[in-house]
């Protein structure tokens, strides 16, 4: 009983660090420019198959290989702000969503070309057995995903709260108006703000495949589950999404073990209503900070 | 509808007639009808997001209610097509005041992502619980009344232009009455208008009924035309394309979103040659034509003609 619960809660807190992960890329992009970046689940998939590509197919060493698939999503994201979103105003909310849209549509495209639709993986970080705890089996790939996430969390939380160029792009994300006054280059943080969320996904995407592989079309539902995580704990808070990410992917592996494993998808998406409708501001955040947004 | 208005709807009225007549291959007719299921779609967002201004990403939602209940009650309780198109349309008007009536209290992002939100589930529950489950179900009746059966890609071509031609007028005259005009007045400034006295509320409910109304009707003609549903076409992808006709025509013209319809139909069909590039090159026209061609496809060449006129007046 306890076994089988424990099973169930480590591989949603497994999957959940993936969706903090996505989560927090939408908050970074959302602070800095309020657009919702859609094409955030295309970063976790471009790292996944990048990695593949590099470490599988051209058998480049494993660090070498995770260095150069960070690179490429780095780059995909700069491309896509520096070709789609800075030369349009941002003045039209629908224009910047379909925007988004269409270059995910875009980037699937690529992917699709490139890769096929066949889904790739390759071995796990660390070759051994795998650990038990209570009588629940946890491969080791999972505690790398999980490790790796909290990695990353930490590291944002100290570069947004300790370092100046954190600062500053906190500062763009309260008025980008104020910020410029400043002496802040508000562009040059919308760009960076795109990179690290690349990054971010970009790891996330390289630590989940071994356990769950990956394919062209996986980016959409990776965008929504994030998204969930996003708004569950506010739009905009970094410590929402990790709570938003954590808790989807827990309630999600719970359903999918005790109920039907059908209806996964749709606790997501069902929470996501719920909160939307009744607390839209999530449960971090404030609803009058929310009515001050242009969006 | 005025006199400019009135020489454009003959003209299309025109269009459909001889349409069978001048490249009425089956192939042709086929894809003209999927064209006309679009562009119900399309009109319904069109009067949704162009003129009510709110966001739907979730039509595909509306438009498999529409194709599912009607194919259920047609088939498994054997009631009339004619009669079940109906009561799926009424359960899709149902379903939308479900959804409006919190939805609507939401802005900007979170209205895009509630509604997506809602297209998603009913795609899960069709997956899940429709008959057939995910690989869908056929032997659908095909679409007839009083007696006569609409079987011949011909008849089924008019059935549908037809229907669209009449929504077309029910939508010009509705955008022109007071509450349309009420409409064009809250999405320039809500606040304005609720101070103008306008329900705001009940306006927006009004609208997206409609536009569930218009999906759920295309979803019926999908299911009896086709006689096979399965829920991999009523996708979140299908409701971006969607949000696509309706952009590439011009969001605020309703014309727009029927050339918007017509394009994005056709697109896939010129881009099979391209094989496996074609989703490639379908995302690249895309993300181009939201650059370059922000105000719609419809809108723009009507400056152009506008403009021609100007100069030949000017000439002489």
């Amino acid at each position: 009983m306890l076994t089988v619960f424990l099973q169930f809660l480590f591989s949603g807190i497994t999957v959940g660090a993936v969706y903090a992960l996505v989560g927090m890329g939408f908050n970074i992009i959302y602070n800095a420019t309020s657009i919702l970046n859609l094409a955030q689940g295309e970063f976790v998939v471009i790292g996944g198959l990048m990695m593949w590509f590099f470490s599988v197919s051209l058998k480049l060493p494993f660090l070498l290989s995770v260095i150069l698939a960070i690179l490429s999503v780095a780059i995909v994201a700069l491309l896509m702000e520096r070709l789609t979103i800075r030369p349009i105003k941002k003045t039209d909310l629908l224009l910047m969503i379909m925007i988004t849209i269409s270059v995910s549509i875009l980037l699937r495209g690529l992917l699709m070309f490139k890769f096929g639709k066949d889904p790739y993986g390759y071995p796990p970080f660390t070759e051994g057995e795998p650990i038990n705890i209570f009588g629940a089996i946890i491969q080791q790939q999972a505690l790398w995903v999980i490790g790796i996430s909290a990695f990353c969390i930490i590291l944002l939380f100290l570069f947004f709260n300790k370092t100046i160029i954190g600062k500053a792009m906190k500062a763009c994300a309260v008025d980008a108006t104020a910020a410029k006054l400043v002496g802040i280059n508000v562009s040059q943080m919308v760009m960076l703000s795109f990179i690290i969320s690349a990054v971010i996904g970009a790891i996330g995407g390289i630590a989940i495949t071994p356990i769950s592989l990956m394919e062209y079309d996986k980016g959409p539902m990776l965008a929504v589950k994030g998204f969930c995580a996003a708004i569950l704990g506010g739009l905009g808070r970094g410590r929402g999404a990790v709570v938003g990410g954590f808790t989807i992917g827990i309630l999600e592996s719970l359903t999918a073990g005790y109920l039907h494993s059908g209806l996964k998808d749709a606790v997501a998406l069902i929470i996501l209503l719920l909160i939307l409708f009744y607390k839209p501001a999530g449960i971090f955040g404030s609803a009058s900070v929310a009515q001050l947004r242009k969006f | 509808m005025n006199r400019h208005n009135f020489v454009t709807f003959a003209a299309f009225i025109i269009l459909i007639s001889i349409f069978p007549l001048l490249l009425g291959t089956p192939y042709n007719l086929s894809i003209a009808i999927f064209a006309g299921i679009n562009a119900l779609l399309a009109l319904g967002l069109c009067i949704l997001m162009g003129y009510a201004g709110q966001i739907s990403l979730g039509q595909a939602g509306f438009y498999g209610i529409g194709a599912y209940i009607s194919a259920i009650l047609s088939l498994k309780l054997g009631l009339p097509v004619i009669l079940s198109v109906v009561l799926a349309a009424v359960i899709a008007a149902i379903a939308a005041v479900i959804l409006a009536v919190p939805a609507l209290r939401l802005r900007g992002h979170y209205l895009a992502v509630a509604t997506l939100g809602f297209g998603e589930i009913i795609h899960i529950l069709l997956n899940e619980f429709g008959p057939g489950g995910p690989s869908g179900f056929g032997d659908i009746p095909r679409f007839s009344v009083l007696g006569y059966t609409f079987d011949t890609p011909v008849s089924f071509f008019y059935l549908t232009w037809g229907i669209v031609a009449l929504i077309m007028l029910f939508s010009a005259n509705f955008i022109n009455s007071r509450t349309g005009r009420a409409l064009r007045a809250m999405h320039d400034s809500e606040i304005a208008s609720k101070a103008m006295g306008l329900d705001i509320v009940s306006l927006k409910i009004k609208v997206f009924i409609i536009s569930a109304v218009y999906a759920s009707i295309a979803g019926s003609l999908y299911a009896h035309y086709i006689t096979f549903v399965s829920p991999s076409t009523f996708t979140l992808f299908h409701s971006v394309l969607i949000v696509m006709m309706a952009v590439v025509g011009g969001i605020s013209n309703l014309w727009g979103a029927i050339v918007g319809a017509v394009i994005i139909t056709i697109l896939p069909e010129l881009l099979r040659r391209f094989e496996e590039f074609d989703v490639l090159v379908y995302g690249l026209i895309l993300t181009l034509s939201l650059m370059f061609f922000r105000k719609g496809l419809v809108p723009i060449i009507a400056e152009k003609i506008k403009k021609l006129k100007g100069a030949v007046l000017a000439q002489n």
